[in-house]
């Protein structure tokens, strides 16, 4: 099995960082580029960059934040949030992103997502889904930031987004985010078990174990996480550290 | 010493921006640019690349820089593609039919294996960070831009095709998914393919990137 990603999730609003449980209730951090940057230095494999009001407002205001993060950190940057067209996925490539996520406007118009796979890649693809519990192992989708329900079921969804050219799947569990309760594991394995794209589990993460359960029971290939890393109860080295005693591949690094 | 000039060919595919930005951190003075003269007198090239192989192939030749590639490689200078970029240094590419590449490395382009060698079904895209392997007969990257860069050290992957030359001996380092070997690092005389991410690659990629620089 290929190393499984740890990933660090900023959602950004305006200049700053902040957090939210399940996806409300926002509450300012800080300034996003210091806690990359310190996430940089612990050996995070990615970064996410999710612009949490962009679809709301009908604009993303990520790209000065990609591009000051590219002076100083070097491992694939991600960005959602407002991405509703081919020009705007043009525009943050070109501030420094290497994926981008989309969610709201692919709803809308799932075609975004094929043109987006052919003009860029699959793997710059990456289809971001925001899933609510509403039966035994059935989850709707929901969009802009878990404010709209959609009525689509979230197994369907990912299936189509996938035959569609997504390269990838950000999947969050709106009951789990910002709870710190684990991750939703059967939502996350519903997915892998469907689909033969990579998976990034998102929402729950509470303590480094959580991820051993989230790789191991449901087959999670990358795990995102946000406030265990943001009011430091982990560190990315202690979660790597965790992940490897247990048997999980995780990348080789040196902390400096 | 003087800083080396490198040109990063700018053919409207993907994100110029952490490739300048990784050369720059290396010492480099670096150009993004499209103009031939540009690249040409470049000490350095580096043809980056993210997306499909024919679209990037039509994106480059529309601005007559596969002409240009071919001669800044006759010209002895050095030159790195790095991800699609590798795979157009190729004869030809089996993504989306048959594409011609530039031909700068006899061997072609074709889709990952579908299943791991125990029989799973693989993951496609590959992407994470894998360790690099040196083929057999190998034994260490010595005059490669791989010279610093230890056994177990990562580097990122993103890709669903693999770059495959014909001649053994233009694989600089491999990468292993699901059990197959997959070509990481090629090289035939001045030109250099690389399939994952220096400028993506932590302090690990930037060594590599610094190393180019230096060759």
């Amino acid at each position: 099995m290929a190393n499984i990603r740890i990933i660090s999730r900023l959602d950004i609003k305006g200049s700053n960082l902040i957090k939210g449980i399940h996806l409300e209730g926002l509450r300012v951090i800080g300034l996003p580029n210091e806690y990359a940057l310190r996430y940089y230095l612990q050996g995070v494999d990615e970064l996410i960059y999710m612009d949490c009001v962009a679809s709301l407002y009908g604009r993303n205001q990520l790209g000065a934040i990609i591009s000051a993060a590219t002076q100083d950190i070097f491992v694939p940057l991600t960005v959602g949030g407002g991405i509703r067209s081919v020009d705007d996925a043009m525009q943050a490539l070109r501030a420094g992103a290497d994926k981008i996520a989309v969610n709201t406007a692919a709803i809308s118009n799932p075609q975004l997502i094929t043109d987006i796979a052919r003009r860029f890649g699959s793997q710059c693809m990456v289809l971001s889904v925001e899933a609510k519990q509403v039966g035994l192992n059935q989850w709707e989708v929901f969009t802009d930031n878990g404010r709209e329900r959609t009525g689509l079921d979230v197994i369907a969804w990912v299936k189509r987004g996938v035959a569609m050219g997504a390269g990838e799947v950000l999947l969050t569990s709106i009951d789990r985010e910002g709870t710190r309760k684990g991750f939703d594991l059967s939502l996350v394995s519903a997915i892998t078990s469907e689909v033969s794209v990579p998976v990034i589990a998102s929402g729950g993460m509470g303590k480094p174990n959580d991820l051993i359960d989230v790789v191991e029971q449901s087959g999670a290939d990358a795990v995102a996480m946000a406030d265990i890393l943001h009011y430091s109860r982990a560190t990315v080295g202690d979660i790597r550290q965790v992940a490897k005693l247990a048997g999980i591949g995780v990348r080789a690094f040196e902390e400096t | 010493m003087k800083k080396p000039n490198v040109a990063v060919i700018d053919y409207g595919m993907g994100n110029l921006q952490s490739v300048r930005r990784g050369l720059e951190h290396c010492g480099a003075i670096v150009t993004v640019t499209s103009d031939p003269d540009v690249i040409l007198s470049a000490s350095r090239v580096l043809l980056p690349g993210v997306g499909a192989f024919q679209g990037g192939m039509t994106e480059l030749c529309l601005r007559g820089l596969d002409k240009v590639v071919k001669e800044v490689a006759a010209y002895g200078t050095p030159l790195m593609g790095i991800c699609l970029g590798m795979q157009m240094l190729l004869d030809e590419s089996e993504e989306f039919g048959k594409t011609a590449g530039l031909g700068l490395i006899s061997g072609r382009v074709t889709p990952l294996p579908l299943t791991t060698i125990t029989g799973q079904i693989q993951k496609i895209p590959h992407i994470g960070w894998n360790e690099l392997e040196l083929p057999k007969g190998r034994k260490n990257g010595k005059g490669t831009i791989l010279e610093d860069i230890k056994s177990g050290d990562a580097v990122y992957f993103v890709h669903s095709f693999m770059a495959a030359p014909t001649n053994y001996d233009d694989r600089t380092a491999d990468v292993i998914y699901g059990g197959n070997l997959v070509p990481a690092v090629i090289g035939h005389e001045n030109v250099i393919g690389c399939q994952f991410h220096p400028e993506k690659s932590g302090e690990v990629g930037l060594k590599i990137l610094n190393r180019f620089l230096r060759l």
